[in-house]
């Protein structure tokens, strides 16, 4: 019996019990659609996290307190750090492997007024005029923050594109005077749209200078004055591997805080690199989580195609004993209904890429983020269907291929 | 000599009974014979003829067809030999339901391993040959009983079996339906093709030229 044959001779089954074969696969449904949906919704987030750190300038080191992502943070023990000060930052820049240096602060503004308008939910960074080519931020109108304005501690600042949506919908925002926190500031320059990452605006930054920030938002004391130290951005020269740069700004800092061979840093060296780590660390969760939803249902699904097609070849005994009696031989029994199961496998495969890739373009539409969908991921949803239409199609098709055929005929 | 059968027996148990179905079966049935196996129901004469079929062996005894013994033949070889040795004509018809009769006539055809065009060809022959050719593209259900058995035999000729087995093929036509069925086989007859037909009625075992009688698992008369 031919292959073609045992496919039409499949097909008719599903659809003499339309619903009965849909119920049935349904399991499979959610595993295929939970793995589609999710792999390309990880993919799409790798595209804008990859695009997003590359967006903090390549090559940029940030020595900070603390490092990202170290794990089990112990919190007396960074409270004991020493905080960065505008010293280190200029030790730093005579480095010779040391190409550019911008000491900066950053906090959350809860507000931000400009006559009667308001715009809530704001990032305010205290910066030099380095910071600008380091942290690429082009500027729209104006001028970014000059050492002119870190010397005298000007109140001016430049803004992003959201708050301009905000407060100036239709003025032009350069020399207005923005109240910050109840202080007064001169807006001298705007930032270049940086557009939204996972549904959340990039452009709702305030820059000012570094030394009217230490003036008028003193760090606080704390978990604040954590969140709010010093940072130095910095840039090593062009061509020198990153290694080298790290180890010298390390022994530098080791150095000057006079820590003996045996202690550990007390300092935290952040590069693209540790940003990429703490996300693969947090799409490995994903995935694993993925997987083990999707092997459950799998498995559901699997258990409800091997008691659907036990019930099938109990319902069919008469049909399998009549067959035989007309010449079917073992295995064309055994191929009838292991084809049957992996068709219906693959069916609901089918289905659940379809439902998948929907589910991915939906959230794809209301949160802006990319979603992609390899051809591999498709022909996986394929290949997990039919295996476990294989797997769990063997025992029943077997069973229904083992009957005698007499038995089989005398059955009622 | 076709057929032969040295002293069968076969036993069922029936829940805690044990049934002795057949009792050392002794038979010889050549080509082109026309034999009805006749008993009253229980004489094991159906039994009888699943054995001959191969649908199922004997405890003991050898069943020897065309001279090889059949307990030698392995699985494959047997579902060949009921593929193309034999064909057979049930009591209920045993059509599949979801398929036409075209379909059904079809059956032995697909698991010989016929292409497709030569296969349609074959079974409008035979479905023109039992007399149902405009009824082809029906399905069973949509069958008189006269007709489904009608199918049945065309599906039986399939292969041009060396042995066409009937179990009570006219056991659930009225007598009109059964006299036409039973005149289908009586041309088969006279065109040379071995029957042996299984049966309690009397009137239907007269159309075969050699009636063997079984009571009790034995034969009693020839």
């Amino acid at each position: 019996m031919s292959f073609w044959e045992l496919i039409k001779l499949a097909l008719g089954t599903f659809h003499t019990n339309r619903l009965r074969s849909f119920l049935t696969v349904l399991g499979i449904i959610i595993g295929v659609m939970t793995v589609i949906a999710i792999i390309s919704l990880i993919q799409g987030m790798n595209y804008e996290v990859e695009r997003q750190i590359a967006s903090l300038g390549s090559n940029v080191i940030y020595l900070q307190k603390v490092s990202w992502g170290m794990g089990r943070i112990d919190w007396e023990e960074i409270t004991k750090r020493p905080d960065l000060t505008l010293d280190d930052a200029r030790a730093i820049a005579r480095l010779p492997l040391v190409e550019n240096v911008a000491p900066l602060r950053a906090r959350t503004i809860n507000r931000v007024n400009y006559r009667n308008r308001k715009v809530t939910g704001l990032e305010m960074f205290g910066a030099t005029p380095a910071y600008a080519t380091i942290a690429n931020y082009r500027l729209a109108t104006g001028r970014f923050i000059s050492s002119e304005d870190s010397l005298r501690k000007h109140y001016v600042c430049v803004v992003g594109a959201y708050i301009i949506d905000n407060l100036f919908p239709d003025e032009d925002p350069l020399g207005k005077k923005l109240n910050i926190e109840g202080k007064t500031f001169t807006i001298v320059g705007t930032l270049e749209r940086k557009g939204s990452f996972l549904g959340q605006t990039q452009d709702n930054v305030i820059g000012i200078p570094l030394s009217t920030f230490e003036k008028s938002f003193a760090p606080k004391s704390g978990f604040g004055e954590l969140a709010h130290s010093l940072s130095i951005a910095i840039v090593p020269k062009k061509g020198v591997p990153l290694e080298r740069v790290l180890d010298q700004i390390r022994e530098l800092m080791r150095r000057r805080h006079g820590l003996g061979y045996d202690r550990p840093d007390d300092f935290g060296i952040n590069t693209q690199e540790t940003l990429r780590e703490i996300y693969r660390n947090i799409t490995r969760v994903a995935f694993i989580v993925m997987i083990a939803v999707a092997a459950i249902s799998l498995l559901v699904g699997g258990i409800g195609i091997m008691n659907i097609m036990l019930v099938a070849v109990a319902e069919r005994t008469r049909e399998i004993g009549l067959r035989k009696a007309l010449g079917a031989t073992t295995r064309d029994i055994l191929y009838q209904f292991l084809l049957e199961s992996v068709l219906l496998a693959l069916a609901g495969g089918a289905l659940g890429i379809t439902l998948g890739l929907s589910i991915a373009k939906i959230v794809e539409l209301t949160v802006h983020l990319r979603a992609a969908a390899p051809l591999w991921t498709i022909l996986l949803g394929f290949g997990f269907s039919a295996t476990v239409g294989i797997f769990f199609g063997i025992y029943p098709a077997s069973r229904a291929a083992r009957l005698d055929p007499i038995q089989a005929l005398r059955y009622e | 000599m076709l057929i032969k059968t040295e002293q069968i027996t076969k036993t069922y148990s029936l829940g805690k009974t044990c049934v002795r179905a057949l009792d050392g079966v002794d038979l010889e049935i050549d080509r082109g014979e026309y034999v009805a196996l006749m008993g009253p129901s229980g004489s094991g004469k159906s039994t009888l003829m699943h054995i001959l079929g191969c649908l199922d062996t004997p405890d003991s005894g050898r069943y020897l067809f065309n001279g090889e013994d059949t307990a030698r033949l392995n699985d494959l070889q047997l579902a060949r030999l009921r593929n193309r040795a034999f064909g057979f004509v049930f009591q209920n018809f045993s059509l599949l339901p979801r398929l036409s009769a075209l379909a059904n006539v079809q059956l032995p055809l697909l698991y010989a391993g016929i292409s497709r065009s030569q296969r349609i060809r074959r079974a409008r022959e035979l479905l023109n040959l039992v007399g149902l050719a405009e009824r082809m593209h029906h399905r069973p259900n949509e069958l008189s009983g006269g007709e489904m058995q009608r199918v049945a035999i065309a599906r039986a000729l399939a292969n041009n079996p060396t042995v066409i087995l009937a179990d009570e093929p006219t056991g659930n036509l009225d007598s009109k339906t059964g006299a036409e069925i039973m005149h289908l086989f009586d041309q088969l007859a006279t065109k040379g093709n071995t029957i042996i037909l299984v049966t309690h009625d009397q009137a239907i075992a007269e159309h075969a030229r050699r009636i063997i009688r079984l009571r009790d698992g034995r034969i009693v008369q020839e």
